[in-house]
């Protein structure tokens, strides 16, 4: 069984229903498969080893995953915002592969050497085609491949095999669960393991996709009006922008019925401020890995809506939890001797299941000798099975012998009404080892002192905890997906400080 | 009409011998299974089987597309109908349950 197997069971439940763009010119799940179909008789026909896309997410992306699917071929979407040097380089760790980019990207798609087919090109070599039946792709073939950002220089590549990707759809997804009206808005790139599991588990559901690929807090929220979208999935730092620009504000968006949120460390002020702008939309916390095939755990609706109206602390803060894992995940939190943890002790999180495959191109399998993946996240398990992040193992600071975690000094400072952005990072110290260091991005037009913004934290955590310094940038280093690149502050601090 | 007791494996394929009913095991559950559609054993979907094989007329009361399946004394067993069908679906003389959807909150 291959991914083939969900758009050949969508189309059959729901072949008329829009499944790609908006209401008036979508395209059927039926059309979609068809597509899907004369996409893999061209790619065959290709002799490509492999397919590339460098392009942002659209109905093209489900087309090509699927059409990649039945040509049984891998797909790699890589990061349309890389130079073209760092995209050669990436391009040549694949198998003779074949590259599909959007209209704007194929000038630097050339750069590379590599075959380049424009989208609309393909797209309308697509339509002409009579799609010419296949063999269909082996389980354990790699279905799609994914660079990591993560924290090291080089990224290491993912391998997302079928049986995977369905463990994932199949164990979280009920198949054609999405009513005609559901609408799903896809603003995450598809380099993003969400913008992939996106469409899978968007077909399996029956649910329709609106994309937004040049996310704006306006217009994230007028397409949400406009196409009445019922479920939208954001990063963090978008949710933070659409908070700050509704102002205090209710979103008005009667029709979202959820919101799930994922991809990096979801701070706990602006959490707070979204469940009030939103007041009738069920958010869900998504926590997963690249490597996980995405999400591997869950915080409902129910677990938030208990948290914010709950007095009780123990239930209040469930918020800032991962949820519980979602079915055929198994945890264990390890020490660093190895051993395994009991509840309410934080060590690292490691998972095991079929959905996770810690496999990267190169280097191999990453599994243990029983299957289990490392996730590198310190975490703990209460006693009901909720998973508590600490961020990774790396980010811990150890100031005077004391453990911090970045986390709990950054969402102190995000409560202050000048700050907009923050990264808690240890700066190497002769005193104290590692001095905390809070770098800041203040709200346009908002000031505030270095003293001000350090009594502030004072006032609500342990005096060793307040921030050393407090330094003032105009933006912070993300990776593609949102996440800080604490190292890169790390490194820019340590040598302001030498000189 | 002879059916057979069969250890299940995640990710195995099987077909009707009497109706269009496609199922792939999700869960095998813990002990062999004789699974059948319309009461005739399910074959491999690879494999090819006699002609004109009738079906047993009280089970034949259709099978769900996408519904997942699990045998009433065992729900380790969980089967998902890929291609939907007329066909009952049973452990020998047992028919298979559907299986309460506890859907989850959509994450991406």
């Amino acid at each position: 069984m291959s991914i083939s197997m969900l758009l050949s069971m969508a189309a059959s439940a729901s072949a008329d229903r829009v499944a790609l763009g908006r209401k008036a010119d979508g395209i059927t799940f039926s059309s979609l498969e068809r597509d899907a179909n004369a996409g893999a008789t061209l790619l065959r026909e290709d002799a490509a080893g492999s397919v590339a896309f460098i392009g942002q997410n659209s109905p093209l992306l489900p087309t090509l995953l699927f059409a990649s699917a039945a040509a049984g071929l891998p797909l790699a979407p890589l990061n349309y915002r890389l130079p073209g040097e760092v995209l050669r380089g990436l391009l040549d760790r694949l198998d003779a592969p074949v590259v599909i980019a959007d209209s704007r990207y194929v000038e630097i798609a050339q750069s590379t050497g590599h075959r380049v087919i424009s989208a609309e090109e393909w797209l309308s070599a697509v339509r002409r085609t009579e799609p010419v039946p296949g063999p269909e792709a082996d389980p354990g073939s790699a279905a799609v491949l994914l660079f990591t950002s993560g924290t090291t220089a080089d990224p290491k590549c993912v391998v997302l095999r079928h049986s995977h990707l369905l463990s994932y759809v199949l164990g979280t997804v009920e198949f054609a669960s999405a009513e005609e009206h559901d609408r799903a808005l896809i603003s995450v790139p598809p380099y993003h393991v969400a913008g992939i599991g996106s469409a899978l588990t968007n077909v399996y559901a029956g649910r329709g996709m609106v994309y937004l690929p040049d996310f704006d807090p306006a217009t994230w929220l007028e397409l949400v009006r406009s196409e009445r979208v019922t479920g939208a999935m954001v990063v963090p730092t978008m949710l933070a922008r659409v908070v700050e620009h509704l102002d205090g504000a209710q979103a008005d968006c009667p029709a979202l019925a959820s919101l799930a949120y994922g991809g990096a460390r979801m701070p706990l002020p602006v959490l707070e401020q979204a469940l009030r702008a939103f007041p009738e939309t069920g958010f869900a916390n998504a926590y997963g890995l690249t490597e996980t095939s995405s999400t591997i755990a869950v915080l409902g609706p129910e677990d938030h809506r208990k948290a914010i109206e709950s007095d009780d602390p123990a239930l209040r803060a469930r918020l800032g939890s991962a949820g519980q894992v979602v079915p055929g995940i198994e945890t264990q939190i390890r020490a660093k001797d190895g051993s395994v943890l009991g509840p309410g002790a934080t060590g690292e999180l490691w998972v095991r299941g079929e959905q996770v495959s810690g496999e990267y191109r190169g280097t191999g399998s990453v599994l243990d000798a029983d299957g289990w993946f490392p996730t590198r996240d310190l975490a703990y398990l209460d006693e009901d099975g909720y998973l508590f992040l600490g961020g990774r193992n790396d980010d811990t600071i150890i100031r005077g012998g004391e453990n911090i975690a970045p986390a709990e000094v950054e969402d102190a400072l995000l409560t202050h009404p000048a700050v907009a952005e923050t990264a808690v990072v240890g700066v190497p110290d002769d005193e104290w080892g590692q001095r905390l260091v809070a770098v800041v991005v203040l709200r346009e037009g908002a000031r505030a002192e270095v003293a001000e913004l350090r009594a502030h934290v004072r006032g609500l955590l342990r005096g060793s905890r307040t921030p050393d310094e407090v330094v003032f940038r105009d933006e912070l280093p993300y990776t593609p997906t949102g996440k800080i690149i604490r190292r890169r502050l790390v490194a820019w601090l340590s040598a302001a400080a030498e000189n | 009409m002879s059916t057979e007791a069969v250890g299940l494996r995640a990710g195995l394929r099987l077909k009707s011998q009497v109706c269009a009913t496609e199922v792939i095991v999700v869960r095998p559950g813990t002990r062999p299974l004789s699974l059948c559609c319309g009461g005739v054993q399910m074959l491999g979907r690879e494999a090819s089987g006699p002609a004109g094989v009738t079906p047993v007329a009280e089970r034949m009361r259709g099978s769900l597309l996408g519904k997942r399946y699990t045998h009433p004394e065992d729900d380790a067993v969980e089967v998902l109908v890929t291609v939907s069908g007329e066909g009952t679906l049973s452990d020998g003389e047992t028919d298979l349950v559907l299986k309460e959807a506890k859907p989850l909150p959509a994450s991406d």
